[in-house]
């Protein structure tokens, strides 16, 4: 590289720094920023009325998972807060399970579309995919309440005689983030059908292969990379939700991000909160780590 | 008799799953719209044609106040946000790769990552100090945070725009002696207007829907349409609910679907 060369090269990437720097202040002071504080948090007192005092202690990390018994001194398991922990993570399982079982098939019908079609019905996954969460959440509730759409019809028609008392429990929860979250599930998943070559089934068929045998042997092992982007977009915003076990779960079933907001609003345990926000991000960090590779190896066609 | 064609890519059961997950989509959102014209006060029972339900969320004063509240912070939160995606994408797109590009590109997507309710925590800490500190109590806290988590929003349709775009167009105006202002203004701004304008509306709309970082970040009084939708939820639920998630989403659909005619690919 000359000497004019490696000053153009220089002055481009001055350039592209000087540009990005107003977005990263901003994303710094109001969006990256803020996680140092969570952090250093995690590490103070809680104090009495919620807020810290600024005193080091490490009680924020250890009542995560345990509790100190006040008259012995000893610590023992905190089994509320584990049952919250296997709530979130198996709602959040299940809610990928339940979005890959409804989800794929969707995909692959949407896939196997005339051209024509294919872009309405992608845009039928789109809207919902981009329309409030809390609206979608409001929607569900409204059909799944006591006295919703789902049990006037079922009471109407005359199959079941008592209205069916879903709300406010952990199926309530599953059924409204499977809602919200399936276009998740179906947008990666329909990118990776769409580049599969449909001359591999005919192959497979050719060679005597059932139907089965070409779904479990040859389509899903060639969108393996599709299915595991789809299932970790479903299960990182699962585990961090807020809003839907809020408002379907009631008070009582309570997930990570309802317990997180519990220790900073009536469980004036801001250490504690911060902790359990840092775990949060760090397996939130973990799985999206995933994702990316699995993208990265999706788009490799050799791969 | 008339053999069945084998389809090749048909898988039994699929079709009829697929349709099946259409229906459930549309029809949880179907029922809030069509209760949301119900004379009665039920959600689920239809009692006939009515539209005081928008008429009594039009003059409900707390519903007014955060409609002009929602709109204020989006747009503020979508001309910022999109200002800076913009200086960023420029930054960030149709130049060799320099040292610390894919941090830049890391950090700008950033809030697509982290849990909302962590940011959020994390903010009414922040923010709760520079309250106390400063005594300012504004809107200024939730167009800030807004305008941080849009970002990446406004960011994607420009960058995808610009990499579409290629150079010889400013280099020809270069060549004709125009300065790198005028180029910009003249030749790349035109160029770039659709993606802008696309960046801009999804900012928007990611603005207006947010819940979360706006329920721990606004001070009192200070409820959006979604957080005071979710207020409303402690009480009894009538359709007035419905009628301003109707509105709200019929103006996400307009707006989408102009962003979706803004960036379609022309073949």
């Amino acid at each position: 590289m000359s000497a004019a060369e490696e000053r153009l090269a220089r002055q481009s990437a001055r350039n592209g720094w000087l540009l990005s720097v107003p977005a990263l202040l901003l994303l710094g002071v109001a969006a990256i920023g803020p996680l140092a504080v969570i952090f250093v948090y995690s590490f103070l007192t809680p104090g009495q009325y919620g807020n810290v005092v600024w005193e080091f202690s490490l009680d924020g990390w250890i009542s995560i998972l345990f509790t100190r018994d006040i008259f012995e001194g000893t610590l023992g398991l905190a089994d509320a807060h584990l049952t919250i922990f296997w709530r979130s993570v198996s709602l959040s399982i299940m809610t990928t399970v339940v979005a890959f079982a409804l989800g794929f098939p969707t995909a692959w019908f949407i896939a196997t579309r005339p051209a024509k079609q294919r872009a309405l019905w992608l845009f039928l996954i789109t809207i919902p995919f981009w329309t409030n969460l809390l609206i979608r959440t409001f929607a569900i509730m409204e059909v799944i309440r006591a006295e919703g759409v789902l049990n006037t019809a079922l009471l109407w028609i005359g199959i079941i005689d008592t209205p069916l008392a879903i709300i406010y429990t952990d199926v309530a929860v599953l059924i409204g983030m499977a809602y919200v979250y399936l276009p998740l599930m179906v947008l990666p998943l329909f990118a990776a059908i769409d580049r599969f070559d449909m001359r591999l089934l005919e192959a497979g068929y050719d060679l005597y292969a059932s139907r089965w045998q070409v779904l479990r042997r040859v389509i899903l092992p060639i969108v393996k990379p599709g299915i595991v982007a789809g299932s970790i977009l479903v299960f990182v915003p699962s585990l961090g939700a807020y809003v839907t076990p809020r408002v379907l779960g009631g008070g009582k079933n309570m997930m990570i991000g309802n317990f997180i907001e519990l220790q900073f609003l009536a469980g004036r345990n801001w250490p504690l909160g911060a902790a359990l926000s840092v775990t949060l991000l760090v397996i939130v960090t973990a799985a999206l780590l995933i994702y990316v590779r699995a993208a990265n190896r999706g788009s490799n066609p050799h791969g | 008799m008339a053999e069945r064609r084998f389809e090749i890519s048909r898988i039994p059961g699929f079709a009829t799953i697929a349709v099946a997950t259409f229906v459930m989509l549309y029809l949880p959102i179907a029922a809030l719209v069509t209760f949301s014209f119900n004379a009665g006060n039920s959600v689920a029972v239809w009692e006939g044609f009515s539209l005081h339900w928008y008429a009594d969320a039009w003059n409900n004063q707390a519903v007014k106040d955060a409609t002009a509240r929602s709109l204020i912070i989006a747009v503020c939160a979508a001309v910022i946000s999109t200002t800076v995606a913009t200086l960023a994408a420029m930054g960030t797109t149709r130049r060799a790769r320099f040292r610390g590009d894919t941090f830049i590109y890391v950090a700008i997507n950033q809030p697509l990552m982290v849990p909302e309710i962590v940011t959020a925590v994390a903010l009414m800490i922040l923010f709760g100090m520079v309250k106390e500190a400063t005594g300012y109590q504004g809107l200024g806290y939730l167009i800030l945070a807004h305008s941080a988590f849009c970002i990446p929003f406004a960011y994607l349709p420009i960058r995808a725009r610009l990499e579409g775009m290629d150079l010889s167009l400013e280099t020809a105006a270069g060549d004709l002696y125009a300065t790198p202002w005028q180029t910009f203004r003249h030749v790349t701004l035109p160029l770039l207007g659709p993606g802008i304008l696309a960046g801009a509306m999804l900012a928007f709309v990611i603005s207006l829907d947010d819940v979360i970082i706006t329920e721990f970040v606004k001070s009192g009084g200070q409820d959006t349409l979604p957080t005071y939708m979710l207020g409303q939820l402690r009480r009894t639920m009538t359709p007035e609910v419905n009628a301003i998630s109707t509105a709200l989403l019929a103006l996400t659909v307009v707006l989408l679907t102009i962003f979706f005619l803004l960036t379609r690919k022309r073949d």
